[in-house]
């Protein structure tokens, strides 16, 4: 009789409280998921550990790329899924270290929108879950008082930038993440698209970077960096934010996955928490490209590990991306969702801005990174004034031929 | 000693340096002399959100499968890479030679490359820094030694700490100081009167907070050498020196620091080898516009989202040589020490 009770109680306790949480992710293998640590893949971490069954280990930081590869080399690979992006998976393909989803697309891919799947030949690799691009923020009563709409253009942002500065509002009006190395070379990156230029020479690895449109786009960085915090080559992301809620700001290109957090993190002044205002990206140039990027997230799955680890992973996963998060307000704010059911915030309008105007999307080649790495090792002595933009655009370009030389990527 | 007994007395201390010093060395020495194998590329369909599909190239990973099993190490390349562009780049250098007009034309070039770039700062980080901890360590030292027995635990605590705070902390804490919205930068544009006054983007004041950083954390290692030394001084001698009238500064030069100077052979052995591989200052400061060592390039190397491991060993063994070379004096006079002694 009281075991019949105890049963009951526990069946009643199971039904009011457990199946809501638990429906759907029950896992039978170790999961372990590497990424970076933005609020969005917070919460994707978070919803792969609501699964029971086996353990859910998340590993989430900036430093990702430097651990996700040698983590998932191994055989069993540590890590079981790397959260990654466009500029992040080629490292992953180029090292073979991630497996098709084709089969575990069909048996437990229900709900995926097709956009979501990242195709690359015959295979699925990776499943999208957000779309991410830099563009405008700006502070709305700043730009009124010197009466300027929202500049759309790099030019634009320059004269606000010196009406700022003139009026005697702020010293320093531009932020930017130009802090050497991945920051300075992604800004580079931007800008030089927003020239019309294109990073290889068409068809090959050889790099194509020091011309016109690569002098043209360090000579906009120059100048916009004399509108920024002498400090500037140190400012990555979370600097330039920093300086942006304290008030030291006004005009900043940042990335959309940050737009939300601009106004909750701490110690934001008032007077940022309610003028903080985004738009699309800029052009420059007289270009019609803007002068960004346009990138997604997704997971993917390690190719070093058991079928059952692989199915336990993408199980997880989905349930992290579930249809159901995209009720819940704060998580809806936290990035550009592709997930169904997912309606777009304020936060978004930026990211959304540049699908439109048709940002050229961050180049998802094999030795694209190598090119990134020299770019960011390289530029910071133009900055600094210490070389001419066309020796600077020489000298990455002969670190990179160096080192895609050693990869096998030239002859 | 008996052979055999000699053996076996070492054997533990010898294996493990076989497998943790020796080993490691050659799998560097291999590694740089390797590199992967060719890339075969080929273009394929990508499908990505908001942009649909495009063609794109990617690597055929099939393609070079058998190879890659077959000699997984990669294509043996020889020194190619020591002699690129990224390390010692003999031809750049050749040109550099043959096209300079003046030494100073040849001087800029050159360091504009970046392995000079990099020797440039560790070299003169390395002479600068050993020779301060040294002294300051030695000062330090003296200075405790000399104060009453009350007073000696908290100095001693307190000279410590700032090697005991962990390298990239330590950088941090001065990092942010500098910023110019930090105590020190704020200060420095007040004194100067010049609100945008940067004391992170001048390369030279850069240099200047590397170093006193490294001073700064290395100093209380040397003190504390140079302190439990101090407690094994031959008082009969210095007590004979009073006697003779000799000064404090003259205890110190004929009987003290002569009787320290294995100690400080030891101290500028161990500061020219870790000197010569700075690099926690240089994340820690985020100084890598200004100032890049070996160290860093191995970390850079390894930290972008394409891995460059041969280029990293690569590195490696020139450090090591380095290092190899720095050393190299003080190794050849403690050997020439000890030879005159038997």
């Amino acid at each position: 009789m009281i075991k019949k009770l105890f049963y009951s109680v526990i069946f009643g306790a199971t039904l009011l409280f457990g199946i809501p949480v638990f429906a759907g992710c029950e896992i039978s293998a170790r999961v372990s998921i590497v990424g970076n640590e933005f609020p969005a893949i917070q919460t994707v971490g978070a919803g792969a550990q609501e699964c029971t069954g086996a353990k859910v280990e998340t590993n989430l930081t900036s430093e990702h790329q430097k651990i996700n590869v040698p983590g998932m080399q191994g055989n069993p690979a540590e890590y079981t899924s790397a959260i990654i992006a466009n500029s992040s998976i080629v490292a992953l393909m180029n090292e073979d270290v991630i497996r098709p989803l084709d089969d575990l697309v069909a048996k437990y891919g229900k709900g995926l929108q097709k956009s979501q799947l990242i195709k690359i030949g015959d295979n699925i690799m990776a499943v999208a879950f957000m779309a991410n691009a830099q563009h405008l923020m700006y502070r709305a009563d700043v730009l009124k008082e010197i009466g300027v709409e929202p500049p759309k253009t790099y030019e634009d942002m320059l004269s606000a930038a010196k009406m700022i500065r003139d009026k005697g509002i702020m010293e320093n009006p531009v932020g930017g993440a130009y802090a050497a190395g991945w920051n300075l070379a992604q800004e580079f990156n931007n800008m030089f698209l927003g020239y019309g230029g294109s990073h290889f020479k068409s068809g090959s690895a050889q790099p194509n970077i020091n011309s016109e449109a690569g002098v043209n786009a360090l000579n906009m960085m120059k100048a916009l960096s004399e509108y920024m915090n002498p400090d500037f080559l140190t400012h990555d992301s979370n600097a330039t934010n920093a300086e942006y809620r304290a008030g030291n700001i006004a005009l900043l290109n940042m990335w959309g996955s940050r737009a939300a957090s601009q106004t909750t993190a701490e110690g934001v002044i008032d007077a940022v928490k309610s003028n903080h205002s985004i738009a699309g990206p800029m052009t420059v140039g007289g270009g019609s490209t803007p002068a960004s990027t346009l990138w997604w997230d997704g997971w993917t799955v390690a190719k070093n590990i058991s079928d059952a680890e692989a199915e336990a992973t993408f199980i997880a996963m989905m349930n992290a991306i579930h249809p159901d998060k995209m009720k819940d307000e704060k998580i809806r704010t936290q990035a550009v969702w592709l997930i169904d059911g997912y309606k777009p915030t304020d936060a978004a309008i930026g990211v959304f801005e540049a699908a439109k105007m048709s940002t050229t999307p961050y180049p998802m080649l094999p030795y694209m990174g190598l090119l990134h790495t020299a770019l960011g090792n390289e530029l910071a002595d133009f900055m600094q004034g210490k070389e001419s933009a066309s020796q600077a655009l020489s000298d990455v370009e002969a670190a990179y031929v160096a080192a895609a030389k050693e990869k096998g990527f030239i002859n | 000693m008996r052979h055999s007994t000699f053996f076996w007395f070492v054997l533990p201390t010898a294996s493990a340096m076989v497998l943790f010093i020796a080993f490691p060395i050659i799998s560097v020495l291999l590694q740089s002399v390797h590199a992967p194998h060719p890339a075969v590329l080929v273009e394929v369909e990508t499908c990505t959100p908001l942009v649909g599909c495009t063609v794109e190239t990617t690597m055929d990973q099939d393609a070079t499968k058998a190879i890659r099993e077959a000699e997984p190490l990669g294509r043996f390349i020889g020194l190619e890479i020591f002699f690129d562009r990224g390390h010692l780049a003999v031809k750049e250098v050749g040109e550099i030679i043959r096209n300079s007009n003046s030494f100073n034309e040849a001087f800029s070039k050159l360091s504009n490359l970046p392995f000079y770039r990099a020797l440039a700062f560790t070299l003169t980080f390395t002479f600068i820094v050993t020779p301060f901890v040294i002294i300051f360590g030695f000062l330090i030292a003296i200075t405790v030694n000399a104060i009453s027995s009350h007073l000696k635990g908290l100095v001693i605590f307190f000279s410590l700490l700032p090697f005991v705070v962990t390298q990239l902390i330590g950088a941090l804490v001065l990092f942010w100081m500098i910023d110019s919205r930090g105590i020190l930068g704020s200060a420095a544009q007040w004194l100067a009167s010049d609100p945008n006054l940067s004391l992170k983007a001048s390369t030279g004041v850069m240099w200047v907070s590397l170093i006193i950083y490294g001073i700064w954390h290395a100093a209380p290692f040397a003190f504390v050498i140079f302190y439990a030394g101090l407690q094994t001084l031959p008082q009969d001698q210095i007590e004979a020196a009073k006697i003779d009238g000799a000064s404090r500064y003259q205890q110190t030069k004929y009987i003290i620091i002569p009787h320290l100077f294995p100690l400080i052979t030891f101290v500028a052995l161990i500061q020219l080898m870790d000197n010569f591989r700075v690099f926690e200052p240089i994340v820690g400061f985020n100084a890598s516009a200004h100032a890049q060592s070996l160290s860093w390039f191995i970390f850079n190397d390894l930290g972008g989202e394409t891995r460059q491991l041969s280029s990293a060993a690569a590195s490696s063994v020139l450090t090591i040589i380095g290092v190899s070379i720095l050393l190299f004096p003080v190794l050849f006079r403690t050997w020439r020490d000890f030879r005159e002694r038997t």
